[in-house]
């Protein structure tokens, strides 16, 4: 996960090019907007092409995987399959249509429930973005307190908040999940073994997605902090006579969240994903467990569905950080 | 080099009409511990801080001055070893206080100015809020009348409409206007000292002149200032008092008209002759050093020698850029200026002055807009970058920064090998004594060739990137701000060096800089451009002692001497001057 | 005016000081290394040898990660999965560079339009999480360990791809690059001499943390079903067989899931060490 951290820092925004004169504003916001609809566009196209890419005759799949059996299906049989789902057009109007359903808010129909895939998602999605929610506010917590307290101190408690860190954000989350399971639920029996609707049960699930993230964001945090600890405003502040832990609140905690700020779209889309794990360890409802069962079974609707609507939360989320940036960091606003 | 001894009873006898000690160093040692050992950094620093007076502590990078100005106000660092007969502020006994006391001090009863506001105010607040966190530190007044208080700082250090300014952060300020803020988050509980380290480095000199008046400014009112400098003609008339150190040590100590006009200790004097100007020119700026540059005649250019006319022509150029937002900049507009065989042409100009793109446009590395340059008489920046790359050898460059013009994981030996023109040296043996005979003619030791940038010194770096310009045997060398990063000692060597390289192999420089010091050392004739234009050019005689434009008398006013009488001229304290645009 | 001298000092100094990270690291890899190319000297025990007598036995002398439920020593079979899961993973982390290397030299180097369209493909990509991207190429591939390492090595190419397309970029906007063009050489000589090198040398850092990521994935996927299946020593199979045994013999899915823990640690301290060497030799 490091590598895609690097890459945000590496990739400076390339100067914008072109002689209009739209205020620098106007400018970003549509150049902003224009990236989404094509960021959505083309994960509507990757999953359209994931369908007709499934090999094999589409509408016998469909046969087969609402039957769970595998055979050879007769034309008579197959005829209402490819009237339901237009496989008799040609693939361009069949990818006319997904794009122009997509735009009603239709994605599609299951093949194995034999139901629109928006009604499956619809009712599972709530758990996933209550779990979701929670996840990153734990993260954020985790991630500030552990940076905050740690963070340019003497070599060895640097040594050892940059160690939590690594090693927090390689935790595979199943096994993390495991090891909180086996000791909160099992032994200390604080916590339910099935994560049920209650308040109760979605701490040790929000746990086991946070604890890695709260891991990788700090690993960028913790760099901005320390560099920010060093910088000469820092030293200004001191020499006005203030405090340490009012340093570190007050100036420094703003420059260094701005890196993990920007990896918010990227996180939420990595913890929906990541809601397949703890949703599966947990016994929880969600679009996670929805998701295994249809890759299982190649439904693929219900896995494309999934798949637009992460890219959906990654693309709002983006736009949404943009937004907190001009909060936080003002000068985003002139250049 | 060890400690000159001060003469107790004659620093006594100077200062004894003068008014009380505010601050008093006495034996103060600092060292940093390391894997259980500790390194001295500062070595017996004694002095007294009286009030209204500056003491200034001057010496070259790692001399420990910063070290000893951080010392002062407890904030030395987490792992120093800090020890003193005495340290008294006032009645404070700054030996053994705890963080809590040292906080109420820090601000109030010592203020301290670091250099460029730009990165030394916090970039994401309004400078108004900077200001007044310092007044709610300690405790000052409630929320409005802090927050008039603010606005009368900043009046009293000559920021105009300051209701709008404190709403502005440091990024939207300009650069007099922003380290005036610095000032007044400094001044904001009227400390009896000021320390200011490196206060005026890597500002432009008008604004510099300015900064240096808003201090003396301050002196005259009672605040007693530590001035902390690389730049001896930076303290020269603010001083009343210099401690040169180096190494660590105060080699030399004295009013600062006993260390200006006779300085005892040799590394004194080497630092003064180091700083050069116009009286300078023709003169070695540093002592002989132990590697002197080997003189070769292995600067074989026959191919162009009978070309008499000007090396380098430019005409009318004019360079554009789009700023993201849409507006057009001109970064360079109509410059033309030729440069002959031999000469040395300046090109000076403060930040944003386009200097660095002229040159650019002259090492055809960046095209103009419009305009031409010509190459030993032929085109240059007309032709497709293929027909130039025969000619490329006529030119090179030496930058700012040489460690990010080497590549990473080159050694010297690569790094010079691969600058020799193809084709022009038969055998690799050949090749590989040509780049010892480079190193020696910019005085470096055969020993070098295997070792990467990384691991040389800062001057060391400068005189292989000279020796890579030198390599192909060029007519012309660009120098763009090629000594503007090293020490004034360091710098000295370098100077020396061109001059000596120039004389040689007849060498044409295209120099470019922001120090008026350097430039007239050095020039025959001289360019000085503001935002882009030319506004005035001729011969550098001329245009150091009979300046025509006001903008050229303007800089040479500002240009700070190692004369102490000298008073700044052209600076005043409200920004009516022209260079004070608000960006 | 820098202290350029001190800190000339400084790195030469932090590079004489070998780490212990460093060399924990590359000693456990190491480890992993030899159990994946002969098992046989690691092992205790044959992985296939059923003792329905032995069956669920906890960690002891004997059995060190005890025993699953048809009585096979779990160490030996750890040992003996070595080779599959490293396989797996050197294999993603192969592709996921070599597409990220494709993609990203043309978004730095091509022409406006081609740069601008693949531009907007690793954007695109990147909208997709990595384990989100594996499950849709499952779903459409089936699974089987080489849809496993296509699928987890799509997965975390876009993320790649940037990081190649920043570093060329920086290179190519590097004083060093322009100092060769002042020199006067060619387009073709500067990229062969001072692009690609510069920008290739981080993907060494970058691979050894990519295979540590890979089995993680891998194994995830085999956790929630969707990976190398059982009876495969294969260790995210031994984790989805274990995981029925959770509540009597955690340690069936725990020990195997502490060594690709391990695994993935070292290879993260390994590679974290080769890039800040790396980084220190460039801006230090």
């Amino acid at each position: 996960m490091t590598h895609t951290l690097l890459a945000r820092k590496a990739d400076a925004p390339a100067p914008a090019r072109g002689r209009l004169t739209v205020s620098p504003r106007t400018r970003s916001v549509i150049d902003k907007l224009i990236g989404a609809v094509v960021v959505l566009w083309g994960a509507a196209t990757a999953a359209f092409l994931a369908q007709i890419a499934l090999p094999g005759d589409r509408a016998t799949t469909i046969l087969n995987v609402r039957s769970g059996q595998t055979q050879l299906r007769t034309p008579e049989e197959l005829a209402p399959i490819n009237a339901e789902y237009g496989l008799q057009n040609p693939i361009v109007v069949q990818y006319l249509d997904y794009i122009g359903g997509l735009l009603r808010g239709d994605l599609g129909i299951s093949y194995q429930q034999h139901r629109p895939v928006w009604g499956i998602i619809a009712e599972q999605v709530g758990a996933t973005l209550t779990l979701t929610a929670v996840t990153l506010v734990l993260a954020w917590l985790i991630m500030v307190f552990w940076v905050t307290l740690t963070a340019g101190r003497s070599s060895r408690i640097r040594a050892l908040g940059s160690g939590v860190d690594t090693v927090t954000a390689g935790l595979p989350p199943y096994w993390l999940g495991i090891i909180l399971l086996l000791v909160f639920a099992l032994g200390l029996g604080w916590f339910p073994v099935i994560g049920g609707a209650g308040a109760n049960g979605i701490v040790l699930p929000a746990l086991t997605l946070a604890i890695p993230l709260a891991g990788f964001m700090g690993q960028a945090t913790r760099t901005e902090f320390e560099r920010s600890l060093d910088a000469p405003f820092i030293v200004t502040a001191r020499m006005r006579g203030m405090g340490d832990l009012s340093i570190r609140l007050r100036h420094v905690l703003r420059h260094a969240v701005l890196p993990a700020v920007t990896l918010s779209g990227w996180a939420i889309g990595s913890t929906i994903s990541g809601a397949v794990i703890a949703e599966s360890l947990f016994t929880r409802p969600g679009i996670g467990r929805v998701l295994i069962a249809a890759v299982d079974s190649q439904d693929l609707p219900v896995v494309t569905g999934i798949v637009v609507l992460v890219a959906a939360a990654y693309v709002i989320t983006n736009l949404l950080v943009d937004l907190a940036y001009i909060v936080i960091d003002p000068r985003m606003k002139n250049s | 080099m060890t400690i000159l001894d001060i003469d107790t009873e004659q620093r006594t006898n100077q200062l004894d009409s003068t008014p009380p000690v505010r601050l008093s160093v006495d034996n103060l040692n600092v060292g940093f511990e390391r894997h259980g050992s500790v390194r001295p950094v500062v070595k017996n620093v004694s002095f007294d801080l009286r009030e209204g007076q500056c003491v200034a502590i001057v010496g070259e990078s790692g001399s420990g001055k910063s070290v000893t100005a951080r010392t002062l106000v407890g904030l030395t660092g987490g792992n120093a070893v800090v020890d003193a007969d005495a340290l008294r502020l006032g009645d404070e006994n700054l030996t053994a206080l705890s963080p809590k006391r040292w906080r109420s001090i820090r601000g109030r009863r010592i203020g301290f100015i670091l250099q460029d506001a730009l990165v030394s105010l916090d970039p994401l607040r309004p400078v108004g809020k900077e200001i007044e966190e310092a007044l709610k530190l300690h405790g000052w007044g409630d929320r409005t009348s802090r927050k008039r208080k603010v606005i009368d700082l900043l009046t009293s250090v000559g920021v105009p409409s300051p209701e709008n300014r404190s709403r502005q952060r440091p990024d939207e300020l300009s650069g007099g206007l922003r380290q005036r803020a610095l000032i007044a988050s400094a001044l904001a509980l009227d400390p009896e000292i000021v320390i200011a380290d490196e206060p005026t480095t890597a500002l432009d000199v008008t604004v510099q002149a300015q900064v240096l008046q808003l201090l003396e400014e301050m002196k005259q009112r009672g605040t007693s200032i530590i001035l902390i400098s690389h730049d001896l003609s930076v303290v020269a008339h603010l001083a009343d008092h210099i401690l040169v150190m180096s190494g660590g040590e105060v080699v030399e100590q004295g009013s600062a008209h006993e260390i200006l006009t006779a300085p005892k200790h040799p590394y004194t004097q080497s630092l003064i002759n180091a700083v050069p100007s116009r009286e300078t020119r023709g003169t070695r700026l540093a002592p002989a050093t132990g590697v002197a540059p080997v003189h070769t005649a292995a600067h074989a250019n026959d191919e162009h020698a009978g070309f008499d006319g000007p090396v380098l022509e430019a005409e009318g150029l004019v360079k554009n850029f789009t700023a993201p937002d849409g507006t057009l900049t001109t970064a360079v507009n109509n410059v033309s200026f030729t440069l002959g065989r031999g000469e040395t042409l300046g090109i000076v100009g403060e930040s944003g002055s386009g200097k660095s793109t002229t040159a650019r446009i002259a090492l055809a590395l960046d095209t103009a807009d419009a305009g031409t340059v010509r190459l030993l008489g032929q085109d240059w920046s007309a032709v497709p970058e293929t027909k130039r790359r025969r000619l490329r050898k006529q030119i090179s460059v030496v930058y700012q920064d040489p460690l990010s013009s080497f590549d990473p994981r080159w050694n010297v030996e690569r790094i010079l090998l691969d600058s020799l023109p193809a084709g022009a040296f038969a055998t690799a043996t050949a090749r590989r004594e040509r780049v010892l005979a480079l190193l020696a003619q910019v005085g470096l030791p055969d020993s070098v060739v295997h070792r990467f940038p990384l691991q040389l010194s800062g001057g060391q770096r400068q005189r292989v990137a000279i020796a890579r310009a030198l390599a192909p045997s060029p007519s012309i060398v660009v120098l763009d701000e090629a000594v503007s990063a090293l020490d004034v000692s360091i710098q000295a060597q370098i100077l020396d060096l061109l001059v000596d390289l120039q004389k040689e192999f007849g060498l044409s420089y295209l120099f470019i800089s922001h120090d008026l010091g350097v430039i007239s050392h050095l020039s025959d004739r001289v360019l000085v451009m503001k935002d882009g234009v030319v506004v005035e050019s001729g011969d550098a005689d001329q245009i150091f002692t009979r300046p025509a434009h006001p903008y050229t008398q303007e800089l040479l006013g500002a240009l700070p001497t190692l004369d102490e009488s000298h008073t700044v001229a052209g600076a005043s304290v409200s920004p009516s001057s022209s260079t004070e645009g608000q960006e | 005016m820098t202290a350029v001298s001190e800190r000339t000092v400084t790195a030469v100094a932090r590079k004489r000081r070998i780490s212990v990270g460093f060399t924990a690291s590359a000693i456990t890899l190491a480890i992993f290394v030899v159990a994946a190319l002969a098992p046989n000297i690691l092992s205790t025990q044959d992985p296939l040898a059923m003792d329905f007598t032995q069956a669920l036995q906890s960690p002891s002398l004997a059995h060190w990660f005890g025993t699953d439920e048809s009585g096979r020593d779990l160490f030996s079979r750890v040992v003996y999965g070595t080779r599959e899961s490293l396989a797996i993973g050197v294999g993603a982390a192969g592709l996921a560079i070599l597409v990220a290397l494709v993609l990203g030299s043309i978004a730095a180097l091509a022409g406006r339009i081609p740069a601008g369209i693949v531009n907007r493909l690793i954007e695109v990509l990147f909208a997709f999480p990595t384990l989100l991207l594996a499950l849709l190429l499952v779903s459409v591939l089936g699974a089987s360990p080489i849809t496993l390492v296509i699928s987890v090595g799509l997965g975390s190419a876009p993320g790649y791809a940037r990081m190649v397309r920043g570093q060329i970029l920086s290179s190519k906007n590097s004083g060093y690059v322009e100092a060769a063009r002042a020199l006067g050489h060619s387009r073709f000589t500067i990229f062969r001499q001072h692009i690609l090198p510069n920008a290739l040398r981080p993907l060494i850092a970058i691979f050894t943390m990519g295979v540590g990521q890979s089995i993680v994935w891998a194994s995830g996927m085999a956790f929630i079903g969707l990976g190398v299946a059982p009876p495969s020593s294969e260790w995210g199979a031994l984790l989805d067989a274990g995981r029925a045994y959770i509540t009597q013999a955690s340690w069936l899915v725990v020990l195997p899931g502490f060594v690709i823990v391990v695994l993935a640690l070292a290879a993260t301290t390994l590679g974290k060490h080769i890039q800040s060497s790396l980084e220190k030799g460039e801006t230090a």
